[in-house]
């Protein structure tokens, strides 16, 4: 339960900060993202304001821990190698992210507006991710 | 204009304290697509936290709306364009492990050179979509 409800402040933070960031705005995304027209640099503060409180919280205090507050042990991804399926991964969301200006948490956040354009996005995803996960379930099990 | 960067980078802390909570409380990296991912692929018990972390995404608007923070109320993109770049935001999230929350913050944050490289490759790709797209079609 309490897993539960710490995710659900977690979530919130979040979607507050992509709301008040302007990242949930698909229009100041693809602004931030279009270098050759009147580039729009102020997205870059969103990254920058997040590693700062991220990266030395995590040195400082996450990571001398030997497990987390309410849970066992810290799920961290176990792959190292830069592998050809992540750059090949990265580019194909870097393709989908400067088409739309959206991305995974905005789009999530975006639902609240009801917007259909929103909602077909966001099923679209959930579909190339179901996709994708059974394609490779398939190759690795062959 | 500088009012604008101050209130990005105070949204970004607000994202990278969600995320570190997050990872201090629950030891789940905050990597949205990764959550999205997880909570659809199987309904049990153990999701439930994966369903109330997206739950807080979505209702996070009604509590900034009152303070004059409030969602775009159109979108610069028609239907099929959205659906073709959902689909490939799925497919480029599940292959690449990652989007920009779990990449871009998390997994810098950490100092992972994966994460690292990922970012580097996204936003790069991101950058030639635009440009393609808005001065060359």
């Amino acid at each position: 339960m309490k897993l539960v409800l710490s995710a659900l402040l977690c979530g919130l933070l979040i979607g507050l900060g992509l709301v008040t960031s302007g990242m949930a705005d698909p229009a100041k995304v693809l602004g931030f993202l279009d270098l050759l027209g009147q580039w729009d640099p102020t997205l870059a503060f969103v990254m920058g304001g997040g590693l700062c409180v991220y990266l030395p919280l995590y040195h400082l205090i996450v990571k001398p821990r030997q497990a987390p507050v309410l849970a066992l042990s810290f799920q961290l991804p176990s792959k190292t190698k830069t592998e050809k399926r992540l750059i090949m991964g990265a580019a194909t969301f870097g393709i989908g992210w400067g088409m739309s200006g959206i991305c995974p948490g905005p789009a999530m956040t975006n639902l609240s507006g009801g917007q259909t354009g929103i909602f077909l996005f966001v099923i679209a995803m959930l579909v190339g991710m179901i996709l994708t996960n059974k394609v490779s379930d398939l190759v690795t099990n062959k | 204009m500088a009012v604008n960067f101050i209130q990005a980078f105070m949204g970004g802390a607000l994202i990278g304290l969600g995320a570190i909570v997050l990872m201090l409380l629950n030891g789940r990296v905050a990597g949205i697509s990764g959550i999205i991912n997880g909570a659809f692929s199987q309904f049990s018990k153990q999701n439930f936290w994966r369903w109330s972390f997206l739950a807080g995404l979505v209702a996070a608007p009604f509590l900034t709306s009152p303070f004059g923070y409030n969602l775009p109320t159109s979108l610069p993109i028609n239907g099929i364009t959205l659906v073709v770049a959902g689909l490939i935001v799925g497919i480029g999230t599940q292959l690449g492990s990652g989007c920009t929350s779990g990449h871009g913050i998390c997994g810098i944050g950490r100092l992972s050179k994966r994460s690292i490289v990922a970012t580097m490759v996204f936003m790069l790709s991101a950058f030639v979509t635009v440009a393609i797209t808005q001065h060359m079609l």
